[in-house]
């Protein structure tokens, strides 16, 4: 009997515990801040974006934005777990909470963005990509017509899917699609000969050749399927986090801008500090103002920030720069001054 | 009084069983409801605007996401059936040739349920088929990595390795419940037929087989359930089964739960079947065995 007594006991306290579980609505921001670590979604399989080096750290574009959200929240770049995750995990890793945000070369798009489709809302793009078909140069193939009735090798799960259906369908041309489900086997199918051709994001295709044997002999293809603006995301409903991604992404390419570097950071806040009449730096770097805390982050976040991983320009010549291991000219990706797209909104 | 204590413990836990239920269906629509994924089916009949390499029926991507889903199923079905058949006949010679008296081939039998015991079928799938189909590089016999002809039947890579793959894992597995199964026949059964008169092969089939079938039928049947599970490996090679199509799905809706809730009714409808067959056939032999 008294056994029984302890189960229901025992019972009772299990449906207590699920009765009130994720009761709680307030942003993850203070979650974050009181665990006192980011967890932060990656892919860690993209050379140049996120991946696994052989002492076990991550590196990569995708990794310095998030070690940039962790400084500007924690105030520690160090402060991070990541967890690799394929596309197909990501967004249910961010709606359980699994994860605080994603920083996985992730395309921005309406049905991802909205609280009828995947829920999510995103940062601002971190890389302007577009998706291409790499082909072997012996092939002879030259554009998207010499791939009709052909394999392509394709990573599931991805609007890589949907974009090459829509090419080849609105060409009326007729193909075979080989699904894998991590780039890897893509390129392994590829290189196999089981396709044609293999799909993905054109940044992903040069990191995946920059592995090859003979990366010369492959060509990626002209032809460029859709637009792929790869931003960060968190849950939609966290106003809070959302406000504070955007804006350190924000910051990073404003300090390109005004060239604040990691180097110079600290002489540029020392002459901030001795002139007054130098409103917008002191703005930025968070002297006057009080802009950090209206997003939930200490007044000179963006100070944390370029100290640690330096400005966006930085971040791309570490990673994907010309002395790097894949380097992608930064074209798109320049700043708008300088014919590229990116532009930071003012920080007033 | 005993009784009463009974009925009121069996009713208390009743209570407790379905309240337990009903709070995590709560906890769950809540949660969903909060998070913004209440349940919602009706993206069913959108279109699923991807395509697909192998469809056994008409498919094009303006199809609806429920008609990629049943092709999907009957992918699945394909392999799974293809796969019992030929697992079944594999694991049926193998078993032959442990229980019986050839040492070589005994000795040849227990090497090959030993290695392919002590692997991973995934490992076993992606060297099937990136090491055994893909490296093929010659088209002899219409075999090519692109897959094989057959009579006007084109079979993918993808496909046969997947194929290959299940049948000889599962058939390892099949070839120990068979050899459990004709051990557990008295000796006295082959000592009988053999001063019969009766050869080998006719005893065993006709004696022995019949005895170790009860004993057999249960371990095959989780051996087929079993191969029914394993075939959702089949995104790890490429095959465009029921959960390789799910997980595109998920990743272009959003409703994970919605289609893991689909995956499941699939999985347990297709057990379910394979389940009440093999107690079907179960039953015939026992009831030919009481009139024999």
């Amino acid at each position: 009997m008294r056994r029984l007594v302890s189960g229901i006991v025992g019972l009772a306290a299990l449906l207590a515990g699920c009765a009130t579980t994720n009761q709680d609505n307030s942003s993850r921001l203070n979650l974050i801040k009181n665990r006192n670590e980011l967890i932060c979604g990656v892919s860690g399989k993209i050379p140049g974006f996120s991946f696994m080096k052989s002492d076990g750290s991550y590196q990569g574009l995708d990794v310095d934005i998030c070690k940039a959200f962790a400084a500007a929240i924690i105030g520690d770049s160090e402060k991070i777990q990541y967890r690799p995750l394929t596309a197909a995990e990501r967004f249910t890793a961010i709606k359980t909470g699994e994860i605080d945000l994603l920083s996985r070369n992730t395309t921005f798009t309406l049905s991802r963005d909205s609280s009828g489709g995947n829920g999510l809302t995103f940062a601002p793009v971190v890389f302007h990509d577009g998706q291409g078909l790499m082909v072997k140069k012996e092939s002879k193939i030259s554009s998207l017509k010499d791939l009709s009735n052909k394999s392509i090798c394709v990573g599931s799960g991805t609007t890589t899917e949907q974009n090459i259906n829509d090419a080849f369908e609105s060409a009326s041309l007729p193909y075979t699609p080989i699904k894998y489900q991590d780039l890897n086997q893509v390129v392994a199918g590829y290189l196999q000969g089981r396709c044609s051709a293999m799909t993905s994001d054109r940044s992903q295709l040069a990191a995946a050749r920059s592995g090859f044997k003979n990366p010369k002999g492959h060509i990626i293809l002209e032809d460029v399927l859709s637009k792929e603006p790869l931003a960060p995301a968190s849950d939609g409903q966290d106003q809070k986090l959302a406000d504070a991604m955007r804006w350190v992404v924000f910051s990073l390419i404003s300090a390109e801008e005004q060239g604040i570097t990691k180097s110079n950071i600290d002489e540029k806040v020392r002459i901030a500090k001795n002139n007054p009449q130098l409103k917008p730096l002191r703005r930025f770097l968070g002297i006057d103002g009080g802009l950090g805390e209206k997003i939930g982050l200490s007044n000179d976040f963006v100070v944390k920030v370029i100290s640690s991983t330096g400005n966006y320009g930085e971040i791309y010549e570490r990673h994907l720069g010309q002395n790097s291991e894949v380097p992608i000219p930064r074209g798109q990706n320049e700043l708008y001054n300088n014919g590229g797209v990116h532009i930071s909104p003012p920080f007033n | 009084m005993k009784i009463n204590q009974k009925i009121f413990l069996q009713f208390g836990i009743c209570v407790i069983f379905f309240g337990l239920i009903g709070i995590l269906i709560n906890n769950l629509t809540i949660n969903l409801t909060r998070t913004g994924l209440g349940f919602n089916f009706s993206w069913l009949f959108k279109p699923a605007s991807f395509a697909l390499a192998e469809h056994p029926l008409p498919y094009t991507s303006s199809d609806s996401y429920a008609w990629a889903l049943f092709i999907g199923w009957l992918n699945s079905l394909k392999v799974i059936a293809s796969s019992l058949i030929l697992a079944t006949f594999l694991g049926t010679l193998i078993g032959f040739t442990r229980a019986g008296k050839n040492s070589l081939l005994g000795l040849i039998s227990a090497g090959y349920i030993t290695i392919i015991r002590q692997t991973p079928l995934l490992l076993q799938l992606m060297f099937w088929y990136f090491v055994g189909f893909l490296g093929l590089k010659d088209n002899i016999f219409n075999i090519s990595n692109q897959g094989i002809e057959f009579s006007g039947l084109i079979f993918s890579s993808e496909f046969l390795a997947l194929l290959l793959g299940l049948s000889i894992f599962t058939s390892a597995y099949i070839a120990e419940v068979i050899r459990g199964g004709i051990l557990s026949v008295p000796r006295g059964q082959w000592e009988a037929f053999r001063s019969l008169g009766l050869s080998e092969r006719k005893g065993l089939i006709s004696i022995i087989l019949p005895q170790a079938l009860p004993a057999i039928i249960p371990g095959l049947t989780s051996q087929y359930l079993n191969l029914a599970k394993n075939s959702t490996l089949a995104i790890a090679v490429g095959y465009s089964d029921i959960y390789a199509i799910n997980d595109t799905i998920i990743n272009q809706t959003g409703r994970a739960i919605e289609c893991f809730i689909i995956l499941l009714v699939s999985f347990l409808l297709l057990n379910l079947l394979i389940t009440n067959t093999m107690e079907f056939i179960n039953r015939l032999i026992l009831k030919s065995r009481k009139y024999s």
